[in-house]
């Protein structure tokens, strides 16, 4: 069987999927939320190396390196206010974000 | 010479990179000295925006252009004005770290960027560059638990957005084949029919812009952020940043993707009607003003995208001066709210302005002018920009829009009255308010003052916007 462009948009469009869930239907913990983040961008990226090969055109593969930078931010800045909410209550359990409301 | 285009971008991150290092040297405090130098370096950057030539720079990644002009004028003013109402807040709630500046003038970089974009890329990265400051931005406070909860929680949902932004920029890069938006427009033109997965990709690009500008269905974290984060910072969130998310939003569906009108206008109606009809009954029962606040700046975008959604010129003006009368008088309400304080406390109930008409008669009288403007009771300027939107969507033959946008507003109206009713005639409690820093009187004042004196003198304005609303209908 050879592994066409579809395979891949398929694997990207299960981790999307996936990453989506993760997010929504998670009620432990806040770092498996951060994980799921990881894993749509990566869904992303493989989306973007797939066409850049298919299409014969390097700008998806340096979009794929712009989102890998990005999100190596994004998950310092992600942890950063995991720990400050972690010491102002104590858990970093989804149940228990939800002071605020109304 | 190309890249001279992106001076004022350029000179704004030199300008944070050295406040950054200045700032770490002194072993005292220089929250103050450091938040009057990032003042400073974004007017030199609006003055240098107003310098500008017109033109696509750096591989087409980068346009600047009338459009990109106004926009980034009215965000630098925004941001300059949000950075002076942090003034006292920060040094008397203790955040007057200054970090606070610094993130403020990349999160206007990274407007900057958005507004100029002219490919998915840059506008990947100035989304990006807007997101990471406001995120910590949210938790500063960060000793206090429900700005650490507003931090992650604007975090979490702001990263899943710029996942669905990002999925869709990489369906339309695959099935159109760039992502410069030139070639995008010109690819659309050529073809008959469009590919179903840049359809797809469209909508998770929508999808990403809706939630950076709190449009209902993406509203949800609006809000809770705006309540938990430090005020001065709510009224950051609420001003600039929605200006540069707005323009590029218009930039991106009127730009690539204009052939593709008959795809996504829909979307848009539906979109703008939600978020005026959330806007208006949800924010009925709130007794918290910054709660109240955040539905408020929702249904103000419901406005602002009646203005995108009848896609014309006359439309996309009426976005524009939309946009610009909104960011004054949020800007002056939010002052009045970071003025609000009570025996050296910060209060944010509607309560808590009872009787302000006798005991600070001119905050009352500002924080009125400001409630009536954004009930949109003339002559002042909240009438005259939900005026030009209504204006646009008649002219199109959008009656249902301007019916239910009439409609909302006179439900608006009731929340914006009460507040205007307990300040002149509640009892007020036994200690009457702090009277107001000088540096939030003078925010106040010009604003008020811009929201009062529009009537006059409207035509510089609705000028200008109609040059940018050409430049970007092009």
């Amino acid at each position: 069987m050879v592994i066409g462009l579809a395979h891949y948009l398929i694997v990207a469009a299960i981790l999307l999927v996936l990453g989506i869930f993760g997010i929504f239907l998670n009620r432990k913990n806040v770092i498996v939320i951060l994980m799921s983040i990881e894993l749509i961008l990566l869904s992303v990226n493989l989306n973007l190396v797939a066409f850049s090969a298919w299409l014969n055109d390097l700008a998806g593969q340096v979009f794929a390196m712009f989102v890998l930078t990005v999100a190596a931010a994004e998950a310092a800045i992600g942890l950063a206010i995991v720990v400050i909410y972690f010491r102002n209550r104590g858990s970093i359990e989804v149940e228990g974000i939800s002071t605020l409301r109304g | 010479m190309a890249w001279t285009l992106a001076l004022p971008e350029l000179v704004l991150a030199l300008c944070g990179l050295a406040i950054l290092l200045i700032g770490v040297l002194p072993k005292r405090d220089t929250f103050f000295p450091m938040a009057m130098a990032v003042t400073g370096s974004l007017l030199l950057a609006a003055v240098l925006v107003l310098g500008q030539q017109e033109g696509v720079a750096l591989n087409g990644l980068y346009v600047a252009d009338s459009f990109s002009s106004f926009m980034k004028v009215l965000a630098l003013i925004g941001a300059a004005l949000g950075l002076l109402l942090a003034l006292d807040y920060n040094t008397r709630e203790r955040l007057n770290r200054f970090e606070y500046p610094v993130l403020v003038l990349f999160a206007t970089l990274g407007m900057m960027v958005m507004i100029s974009a002219n490919d998915l890329m840059s506008v990947y990265l100035g989304l990006e560059l807007l997101s990471l400051p406001l995120y910590v931005m949210a938790a500063f406070d960060r000793d206090a638990g429900r700005s650490a909860e507003a931090g992650l929680k604007y975090f979490v949902l702001g990263a899943l957005a710029s996942g669905l932004l990002l999925y869709g920029a990489s369906l339309v890069y695959g099935f159109a084949g760039t992502t410069n938006f030139d070639r995008l427009a010109a690819a659309f033109a050529a073809q008959e029919g469009v590919s179903p997965g840049v359809v797809v990709g469209l909508v998770f690009v929508m999808a990403g812009l809706a939630f950076k500008i709190s449009a209902v269905p993406f509203h949800m974290w609006t809000p809770d952020v705006y309540e938990g984060a430090p005020t001065p910072v709510t009224a950051f969130f609420a001003a600039a940043p929605k200006v540069a998310a707005l323009a590029l939003l218009a930039r991106v569906l009127l730009g690539p993707f204009a052939d593709l009108a008959a795809q996504w206008q829909q979307v848009v109606v539906l979109i703008s009607i939600a978020s005026m009809l959330l806007g208006a009954f949800a924010a009925i029962g709130q007794r918290n003003l910054k709660r109240l606040m955040a539905y408020s700046s929702i249904g103000h975008v419901g406005y602002a995208l009646m203005g995108l959604a009848v896609v014309s010129d006359v439309g996309l003006r009426g976005l524009i001066v939309y946009i610009a009368i909104y960011v004054f008088m949020n800007i002056g309400a939010f002052a009045v709210l970071v003025a609000m304080r009570r025996s050296g406390r910060a209060v944010e109930q509607v309560e808590d302005l009872a009787g302000l008409g006798r005991t600070d008669p001119a905050m009352a009288l500002w924080m009125a002018v400001f409630m009536f403007s954004m009930a949109g009771i003339p002559p002042l300027a909240g009438f005259f920009g939900k005026l030009y939107v209504f204006l646009a969507a008649v002219q199109g033959g959008y009656w249902t829009l301007a019916v239910i946008g009439v409609l909302t507003s006179v439900v608006a109206a009731y929340y914006y009255l009460r507040i205007v009713k307990v300040m002149y005639f509640d009892q007020p409690p036994e200690a009457a308010l702090e009277r107001a820093p000088p540096s939030l009187s003078v925010v106040m004042a010009t604003t008020g003052l811009f929201n009062l004196a529009f009537c006059l003198f409207p035509a510089p304005m609705l000028a200008a916007a109609g040059i940018a609303a050409a430049a970007l209908l092009g």
